[in-house]
C-alpha cells in the first residue's frame, strides 16, 4: 500500500509509538491526522511535524467517550479528506501501579476495555466502511505480549488486548477480499510513558526507541505480501529493507 | 412507537384491494405514509418495475436476489455534517443556522432560520432576525463574519480556521432535526455504513438500509459497487420560494474507478442503480452532452429531474418513499410513470411503510 498522499488517522498520537508512527507516516507523504486527549502535547507534536514539512492535524478527544468518535472521524475527514490508514495505539494500562485480577475493581476493568477494544471498535466501524467500498486500506491495532502471555498483574489490559487480537482477526475475516488490511502488532517493549508507568524500575537502555518500531510498522503498512490480513505481527522479528 | 408499527403492520395484511383511507384510518394516521422511525435492519422495500406494470413489497434485505450478476450499485459515500448550529447576533438576537453546502476552508454557506427548535415545523419557526452583510455573529464555539447575504441564504467566513475550525464546529453542531421526531437526532444516526468526507448538509438517506451484510451479499451476487461524493443539500429551508428551487446546485465528486465501471458495465449490459437521487444527478450531470465525454473528476450538479427527464447512466434507482406533491416524487417520474409510482405509494400506505427520511425503502427497476 503506498503511503505518499494517503490519509492516515492515529491515536494516542501526542507521544511515544503514536507520535513516532505519526512523524514516520508523514515522512512518506501521508496526510495525518492525529488524535489524543491531552491538546498541548498533542499541539506540540503537530508542529513538530509541520516543521518539517509534513501534514498533520490535531484533533483533541478521548476515544473513551462513545458521542466522541463521529465528531473524531468527522473531523479527520474535514480536515485530510479520505482516510485510507487507522491505527488504534490509544490505550491505557488502567491504575498504576498494576493490581492483581482480584485487587481489580470491576469499574477499572470495563474502563479499560472501553478505552482499548470498544473505542477503537467504534472508530473502525466509522472508517473501515469507505476504505472496503473503494476497495483499499489499512486498520492497525497494536497490541502487546499481554494479549497472548499470562502476567500477574496485567490483567486489564492483558484481557483488553486479547479481545483486541480476536477482533482484529475476525474483522479480517469478514472484509476477506475487500481490499481492506486488518494486522494487530506487537511493537515489543519500547521506552515511553506507558512502558515507565507499568514497570517504573526498567532499563531503558534495554528498551526500542519508538521511531525504530514506527518504521517496521509502517514498513508492514505498505507491504501487503508479507504483512497479511489477519495477521498478528511482532515487530521486533520484523526486518526491514534499509 | 415499535408497538404502534408492529400494530400497523397487522392492520395491514388486509386483504388485496383495501382501499387507501381504511388503511389510513387503521394506522391512524393522518397521512397515507406512516412517519415513524424505522430500524436500518429491518427496513420494507417497494419494487416498481420501470417496464411491466407491476409493484410489490419485499424486505429490504433481499435487494440482492433482485439484481443480476454484472449490475452496478452506485452510493453516495458523504458523511453528514453537523449542519444545524445556534447562532446568535450581537444584538443578542437567536437563530438557526443549517449549513447547505461543504465547508470550504473557512468559508460557511447556508440558510438562516428563526430561533426556535425541531419540534416545531420549518416552515413554521420565526424568520430569523435581521441580518447584514459586515455583521459577527457566534455559532457556538464559532465566530464568524457575515460576507453575502441573499434574503436566507447566507455567506460567512469564520475567525476559527483547520483544526480549530473542525473541533468548534463538531463540538457545537448538531445534525439537521426533523420535526416529527421527539428526541434529538444524534449524529451516529444519520450516516450511512460507508460515509466518508463530511460533505452533506441532510443524509444521502436512500443508502442507510445497506448495512454490510446486504452490501456483501450484493458483492457475492456479482454485483459490483461504487461510490461517488456528493453533496447532498438541505431538504427544507422554511421558505416557499427557496423550497421550490430545490435542489440546488450541489457539488459531487467522481472517482476513476466509478467511471470505468459504469462503462464496463454498460458495455457488458449491465443494469446501474443509483443509490438515492444525489447519485443520479452526480451520474446524470457528469454525463450530460454539455461537458462532453463521461469523466472522472468533480463538478456541480445543476440539473432537475422529472418525468421528461431522458436518462443516461442510470437505469434504476433505490430511495425512500415519497408521495405525490413531494419534490422527490417528481425526480421518481424520470424512472417510472406517474400513475405506477402513486399506486406503489398506495400499496406502501396499505401495508403500513412509512415515509420518514429514515424509513421505508423504494426500488424502480
Amino acid at each position: 500500500m503506498k503511503i505518499q498522499g494517503t490519509g492516515a488517522l492515529v491515536t494516542g498520537a501526542s507521544r511515544g509509538l503514536g507520535r513516532a508512527l505519526a512523524e514516520a507516516l508523514a515522512a512518506k507523504g501521508a496526510r495525518v491526522a492525529m488524535v489524543a486527549r491531552d491538546a498541548a502535547p498533542l499541539a506540540d507534536a503537530v508542529a513538530t511535524i509541520r516543521a518539517r514539512g509534513g501534514i498533520a492535524h490535531a484533533i483533541a478527544a478521548d476515544i473513551s467517550n462513545k458521542h466522541a468518535v463521529h465528531a473524531i472521524a468527522g473531523q479527520a475527514q474535514g480536515l485530510i479528506g479520505e482516510v485510507g490508514i487507522a491505527i488504534h495505539n490509544a490505550s491505557t494500562l488502567g491504575p498504576v501501579p498494576l493490581r492483581l485480577l482480584l485487587d481489580t475493581e470491576c469499574e477499572d476493568l470495563a474502563a479499560v476495555v472501553e478505552t482499548n477494544l470498544v473505542g477503537p471498535f467504534r472508530l473502525t466501524k466509522i472508517l473501515a466502511g469507505a476504505m472496503a467500498l473503494r476497495g483499499e486500506g489499512a486498520i492497525v491495532h497494536i497490541s502487546s505480549d499481554a494479549a497472548v502471555e499470562a502476567y500477574p498483574r496485567w490483567g486489564a489490559y492483558s484481557i483488553s488486548k486479547a479481545a483486541q487480537d480476536q477482533l482484529s482477526r475476525v474483522l479480517a475475516a469478514e472484509l476477506a477480499d475487500t481490499g481492506v488490511r486488518v494486522l494487530a502488532v506487537d511493537p515489543g517493549e519500547m521506552d515511553t510513558k506507558m512502558h515507565a508507568d507499568a514497570i517504573p524500575d526498567a532499563d531503558r537502555a534495554s528498551l526500542q526507541r519508538p521511531a525504530e518500531v514506527a518504521a517496521r510498522i509502517v514498513a508492514m503498512i505498505e507491504d501487503g505480501e508479507r504483512a497479511k490480513s489477519g495477521a498478528r505481527l511482532v515487530a521486533p522479528n520484523w526486518q526491514v529493507a534499509s | 412507537m415499535m408497538y404502534a408499527r408492529a400494530y400497523a403492520r397487522y392492520a395491514s395484511l388486509a386483504p388485496a384491494g383495501t382501499r387507501i383511507d381504511e388503511a389510513r384510518a387503521s394506522g391512524g394516521s393522518s397521512s397515507a405514509l406512516r412517519s415513524d422511525e424505522v430500524s436500518r435492519h429491518s427496513v420494507q422495500l417497494v419494487t416498481i418495475d420501470r417496464m411491466r406494470d407491476e409493484v410489490s413489497i419485499t424486505k429490504f434485505a433481499s435487494l440482492p436476489s433482485l439484481l443480476r450478476a454484472g449490475d452496478l450499485v452506485v452510493v453516495n459515500d458523504a458523511a453528514t455534517l453537523p449542519a444545524s448550529l445556534v447562532g446568535r447576533t450581537e444584538r443578542g438576537e437567536d437563530f438557526e443556522l443549517r449549513l447547505s453546502r461543504p465547508i470550504d476552508g473557512n468559508r460557511l454557506f447556508g440558510v438562516l432560520l428563526g430561533p426556535g427548535d425541531h419540534r416545531t415545523r420549518t416552515e413554521h419557526r420565526a424568520p430569523p432576525p435581521p441580518i447584514a452583510i459586515g455583521d459577527v455573529v457566534s455559532l457556538g464555539a464559532l465566530h464568524a463574519r457575515v460576507v453575502a447575504a441573499a434574503g436566507r441564504r447566507i455567506e460567512l467566513i469564520a475567525r476559527e480556521t483547520g483544526d480549530a475550525l473542525w473541533q468548534a464546529l463538531y463540538a457545537s453542531g448538531k445534525p439537521v432535526q426533523y420535526a416529527h421526531r421527539a428526541e434529538l437526532l444524534p449524529l451516529y444516526a444519520v450516516q450511512t455504513a460507508y460515509a466518508g468526507r463530511p460533505w452533506a448538509a441532510e443524509m444521502p438517506s436512500a443508502g442507510r438500509p445497506l448495512t454490510w451484510d446486504v452490501l456483501l451479499g450484493l458483492r457475492r451476487a456479482g454485483v459490483q459497487i461504487a461510490t461517488l461524493t456528493h453533496a447532498a443539500g438541505l431538504s427544507s429551508t422554511g421558505d416557499d420560494a427557496l423550497d421550490r428551487a430545490l435542489p440546488w446546485p450541489e457539488r459531487y465528486e467522481i472517482p476513476r474507478r466509478t467511471v470505468e465501471l459504469v462503462a464496463d458495465t454498460k458495455a457488458r449490459g449491465g443494469r446501474v442503480i443509483a443509490i438515492g437521487t444525489t447519485v443520479v444527478r452526480a451520474l446524470e450531470a457528469a454525463a450530460h452532452p454539455s461537458i462532453g465525454a463521461f469523466h472522472a473528476g468533480s463538478g456541480v450538479a445543476t440539473l432537475r429531474l422529472d418525468a421528461d427527464y431522458k436518462l443516461r447512466v442510470v437505469d434504476g434507482l433505490v430511495s425512500g418513499l415519497h408521495a405525490p406533491g413531494e419534490s422527490h416524487f417528481d425526480l421518481s417520474s424520470a424512472f417510472a410513470p406517474r400513475e405506477r409510482l402513486t399506486r406503489a405509494i398506495e400499496l406502501a400506505a396499505q401495508h403500513g411503510l412509512s415515509s420518514h427520511e429514515l424509513g421505508d425503502a423504494c426500488l424502480i427497476l
